[in-house]
């Protein structure tokens, strides 16, 4: 076979491997956002039962507070994830189209 | 690893017009969905009366009551009239988050549904703004507090409606992609430790039955009311800002 043939299919593929490489580790790294809301949760949820703690009569609405605190501060991992589901489902197929 | 399936909606039937209108399952199945809460209003609100109500009329009087006190205190007495648009929201998005329960397709795994639920609080957030603090006021609160800052307020402006639409698609599609692996995941476990077993029984995934079970009551039950409350809420919240003056 023609070595220039060989070594160019060789290229394409080892592209295609760099793609989808990146694309795997890129969405690992976005996951780490979930770091993010994780701690900050935890802190609302402890600063709500400090709250409870203080004034039991206020549980109810320290509660719903806090769930409707935490639900929007998840969005900045929910960001992270929408990201890595991006990377790892659409992105691969879509740079190497471009090959 | 060919067993685990994570795509977004089938393109069920695609009409030949205007260069193809795609019918997904997404669509089909928010019909259901709309057909469903169709007839649970007609069921809920057939032969209402004044004296021995029955059963029926309690619980539709429950959730009018429950929705309009929510209205009423997160937006104002001047926006009662909103109180089933925010019911509509609540019922649809929680309806179709539901539907996940029967192995459907949820709508709302579809990043389409919600992008449109929040165009429209998005209009409506803008066209309150412009009505109250005219078109030229408007234009000029993008301005505060200092001219530098008009870059952020256009994006913070325009972050709102894709802020919405990723919160509330990112849970539903996180339930959906982690009851995938867990399947997966349970059904490759069950195969090894499972798979000497003579005959059949070797292939029954037996370790299928039960967690996923109490996975879904988390991932589908609680993340669908809960996300339907919040979008109702954020949508009650911005609509309610948006007539406030300084």
């Amino acid at each position: 076979m023609d070595p220039t043939v060989v070594n160019e299919a060789t290229a394409l593929i080892n592209a295609k491997a760099t793609i989808m490489a990146g694309c795997a580790v890129g969405a690992g790294l976005a996951l780490i956002a979930g770091i993010g809301p994780g701690i900050g949760e935890g802190y609302a949820v402890g600063k709500a039962c400090e709250a409870i703690g203080r004034q039991p009569e206020c549980r109810g609405q320290v509660t719903s507070t806090m769930i409707m605190g935490c639900a929007i501060a998840e969005t900045t991992g929910i960001y992270g994830f929408v990201t890595g589901l991006l990377l790892m489902l659409l992105a691969p197929s879509l740079f190497i189209k471009r090959l | 690893m060919d067993n685990i399936n994570i795509t977004g909606a089938k393109i069920l039937y695609t009409i030949p017009v205007l260069g193809g209108i795609r019918i997904t399952e997404t669509q089909v199945n928010s019909w259901i969905v709309i057909a469903l809460l169709f007839v649970l209003c007609l069921v809920l609100t057939h032969g209402m009366k004044v004296r021995g109500t029955s059963k029926r009329q309690v619980v539709a009087e429950w959730i009018v009551e429950q929705v309009t006190k929510l209205v009423r205190e997160n937006m104002g007495e001047s926006f009662l009239p909103y109180a089933p648009f925010i019911c509509a929201i609540l019922g649809l998005s929680a309806t179709s988050s539901l539907t996940a329960l029967v192995g459907a397709y949820p709508p709302t795994a579809d990043l389409n549904t919600i992008a449109g639920w929040s165009i429209l609080v998005f209009s409506l957030i803008t066209f309150y703004k412009i009505k109250t603090n005219g078109f030229l006021g408007y234009l000029k609160s993008y301005t505060e507090p200092i001219k530098i800052f008009t870059p952020f307020n256009v994006l913070s402006e325009i972050g709102t409606p894709i802020s919405m639409t990723f919160r509330h698609f990112g849970n539903i599609v996180s339930g959906v992609v982690i009851s995938a692996l867990v399947y997966a995941g349970l059904a490759s476990v069950s195969t090894l430790l499972l798979g000497w077993l003579p005959g059949l029984l070797g292939k029954i995934p037996l370790l299928q039955v039960g967690l996923p079970a109490v996975l879904s009551i988390y991932f589908d039950v609680f993340t669908s009311l809960m996300q339907a409350f919040i979008f109702a809420m954020l949508t009650m919240l911005y609509i309610g800002n948006a007539v406030k003056t300084d």
